[in-house]
């Protein structure tokens, strides 16, 4: 390396190292790091304290994330597109369901009325298994269950597209699963659905839900499995898939790991905490060390 | 059996059924004792229960077991624990009694350390009822614990911090970016903590070595922990993984313990792991424990206790098996439990303070969801609380937003504010790293330096290229 050189790198590391000072604010450097992440880093400082942007900005995030949690469920327009997926066995309408909760204000306070289904909705999930003919013949391998839970925005953008790359991930193994008809849900909790995988005399059963808003998420679709769905299981028998959309957990990939589960949930019998996930396993195996920027000569 | 409680008020006599049940009745107001029916009627019943209660006498915590010895192991763990002898100077105290004695000027942090294996968690829980907000402070400060591993946590006029890097995807470069950028605002000294994305070995694995490799390329004084399942890390361990803390969510029955997946003996095989590896130091706390009031109840696991008392019984779990970090998650579970950010302030006091009288090493995530009544100002308030109170750690993140679990805690800017306020310094070791790295400029005022130390600029100036 020539000097000239060495003088034009000694100048690039000076302008990483030297913070650039606006009037009374010292911004860092290290900022476009955030092109590996969504976290807030590098907001750089007035004293120690957040600049008056990134104050600002945080505030509007939260008042979105706040909006986000009471924007309600377009059922019409999601039991539309649910009808409209292809793969399933029977292609029956989504039936739709109500917990036992009215409004969102009840629905934040009980999560115990969120979990039960409304009487009108345990009828809609009985009429349909009397009019599959015997009640007590009818046995589904999986039923997928909608639910908006905290963030309706959630359910609306991803159930469908998901539920699409898992059936069609299904299909590909040639298993051959007997699905239920979708359950949409308002107002529920994830263990709502051991109400309905109950009803609906289902091995298992996938609740997706909306979890509650982050400030850079406000639209994280959740996965909940259960098997032997029954009124009163607690949440060690269940394994979660979290942060199922574009921007996080991609489709392709969180229907991977929901048809490794099932899979595996079928040939053991269970679900949740002796159920590990190891669909990464041979891969992170097998790689060469996963070196990050810092560790890197 | 357990007795009923009477308290006679002019002409109108109210009754509670047994201590539990007055307990409950005695707790300042919090939504999830309404969702689980066991709160008091009207504000007038409150500071009724809260009069019955101061009158009660300590020994009765010992033959009233608010869920039976025989079918819950955490009631056994605190009667079998409970020191008698530890136990003599307050046995002849009333819970009203305790509280004046808590706060006497006889009381000295020396006192305390000498009495805690004799308070059980609900003596810790009752006193805490009938106590305002400074006198939770006030004592908790007296407490004084200190844990350590490769630094030393807990020391009076300390506050560490938590460097929580979560990505959602668990990219390495994505949590590398939040690492470097905790550390150049002076935090992490607590612990490297990741919460994975997924819940997988191999992924904690391949977290665990990340910390690891940055820990030992930059010298750093602290410990990592990847906040997996309990019977994952053992199995990292037995895998050979690099690792220093072991992690568990614990709460205050073994029925709640049981819907999280594991029991007193799972905990004790981890520790045992854990410290066969010898990685610590300067100490060897190995056991990080998470706990927040609510999991009990959301877990159909309470017994019709009230949260609260729920919650310090967790302690009792932590404090068996020496853990070098707890903290209490206090606003994370939502407003189901803690409503407002008044509750979530009451909260998170009464936690520290029943924490640290029990001699567990406490800290808080101050922190909310989106759907609960709070915001910034709130934890604002709290922490300050919390740093004048003396509490051992509080989490460190990025701009407060934690974009994997979704919800907002403390900051790298909110830790450098509280420490500079109260003047309360990073573990000794961590912070004579931060001056040896030139990281701060002038770490007695808590000022930064102007410029990236020479060793982080060099991997920012590696990646330019790829600008």
């Amino acid at each position: 390396m020539d000097s000239n050189c060495v003088d034009k790198q000694n100048n690039l590391v000076d302008s990483i190292q030297s913070h650039h000072q606006h009037g009374n604010v010292v911004s860092n450097p290290w900022r476009d790091l955030r092109r590996f992440t969504d976290a807030r880093i590098g907001l750089g400082r007035a004293g120690i304290s957040l600049p008056t942007s990134e104050l600002l900005a945080f505030q509007l995030s939260h008042a979105q994330a706040r909006d986000a949690v009471n924007l309600p469920l377009n059922i019409d327009a999601l039991a539309i597109d649910l009808s409209n997926i292809l793969l399933l066995d029977n292609v029956t309408y989504p039936m739709r369901v109500n917990s036992q909760v009215d409004d969102r204000i009840t629905y934040l306070q009980r999560p115990d009325l969120g979990r039960k289904l409304a009487e009108s909705g345990r009828k809609t999930l009985l009429h349909h298994m009397n009019s599959q003919g015997q009640a007590a013949d009818t046995q589904y391998d999986l039923a997928i269950v909608v639910v908006d839970g905290l963030s309706s925005l959630a359910v609306q953008n991803n159930a469908k597209p998901f539920i699409n790359e898992l059936l069609s991930q299904l299909h590909q193994q040639h298993s051959g699963w007997n699905i239920a008809p979708i359950t949409i849900v308002e107002q529920g909790r994830v263990a709502i659905g051991d109400d309905i995988g109950q009803l609906l005399n289902a091995q298992v059963v996938m609740v997706l839900i909306g979890e509650r808003p982050g400030l850079s998420s406000p639209d994280s679709l959740g996965l909940y499995l259960t098997w032997a769905p029954k009124t009163g299981l607690n949440d060690a028998c269940r394994n979660c898939i979290s942060n199922i959309r574009p921007a996080g957990l991609p489709y392709t990939e969180a229907a991977k790991r929901a048809v490794y589960l099932l899979t595996q949930a079928k040939k053991l019998k269970l679900t949740g905490v002796n159920l590990k996930d190891r669909t990464q396993d041979d891969v992170i195996e097998h790689q060469q060390q996963t070196q990050n920027f810092l560790i890197a000569e | 059996m357990s007795q009923s409680y009477r308290y006679t008020l002019g002409s109108q006599t109210y009754q509670f059924r047994h201590l539990a049940d007055l307990m409950a009745k005695a707790t300042p107001q919090r939504s999830g004792d309404r969702l689980a029916g066991v709160m008091a009627q009207s504000a007038k019943e409150r500071a009724v229960a809260q009069m019955t209660l101061a009158d009660v006498p300590l020994k009765i915590f010992l033959n009233e077991a608010f869920i039976p010895y025989e079918t819950d192991e955490v009631t056994r763990l605190i009667l079998d624990e409970h020191d008698t002898r530890a136990f003599a100077y307050i046995s002849h105290l009333t819970v009203g009694d305790f509280r004046n004695w808590l706060l006497s000027d006889y009381v000295t942090p020396q006192v305390l350390a000498a009495v805690k294996m004799g308070i059980t968690p609900e003596m810790a829980a009752a006193v805490s009822k009938i106590m305002r907000n400074q006198d939770l402070i006030l004592v908790a400060k007296k407490c004084h614990v200190t844990s350590a591993f490769r630094n030393t946590i807990g020391l009076p006029g300390h506050l560490s911090t938590r460097l929580q890097p979560n990505h959602p995807t668990d990219d390495v470069n994505g949590i590398a970016a939040s690492i470097l950028d905790g550390l150049l605002y002076g935090n992490g000294d607590a612990v490297i903590g990741i919460n994975p994305a997924t819940d997988n070995v191999a992924q904690a694995i391949k977290l665990m070595k990340l910390m690891d490799d940055v820990i030992q390329k930059y010298d750093i004084p602290t410990q990592s922990c990847v906040l997996t399942h309990v019977t994952n890390t053992i199995e990292c361990i037995e895998a050979g993984a690099p690792v220093d803390l072991v992690f568990q969510s614990i709460g205050g029955t073994e029925a709640t313990n049981s819907s999280f997946g594991f029991n007193l003996n799972t905990l004790a095989e981890a520790q045992d792991a854990a410290l066969s590896l010898k990685r610590g130091t300067v100490g060897n706390n190995v056991m990080y424990f998470e706990t927040g009031q609510g999991s009990s109840l959301s877990a159909n696991a309470h017994h019709g206790l009230d949260q609260q008392t729920c919650e310090a019984r967790a302690y009792a779990v932590a404090r068996k098996f020496n853990p070098l970090l707890v903290n209490t998650v206090v606003g994370f579970i939502g407003p189901e439990y803690l409503f407002d950010g008044k509750e979530i302030t009451r909260a998170g006091l009464e936690d520290h303070f029943c924490a640290k009288l029990l001699g567990v090493p406490m800290g808080c995530d101050v922190c909310y969801t989106n759907h609960a009544e709070a915001d910034q100002n709130d934890m604002d308030n709290l922490l300050t609380l919390l740093g004048v109170a003396g509490c051992s750690f509080v989490m460190g993140i990025p701009g407060s937003d934690d974009i994997m679990l979704n919800y907002q805690t403390t900051s790298f800017h909110d830790a450098l504010y509280v420490r500079r306020v109260l003047g309360s310094r990073p573990a000794p070791e961590f912070e004579h790293w931060l001056s040896k790295m030139n990281i701060m400029k002038n770490s007695a005022d808590f000022v930064l330096s102007n410029t990236v130390p020479n060793a982080f600029a060099k991997p920012l100036y590696a990646l330019q290229g790829d600008y």
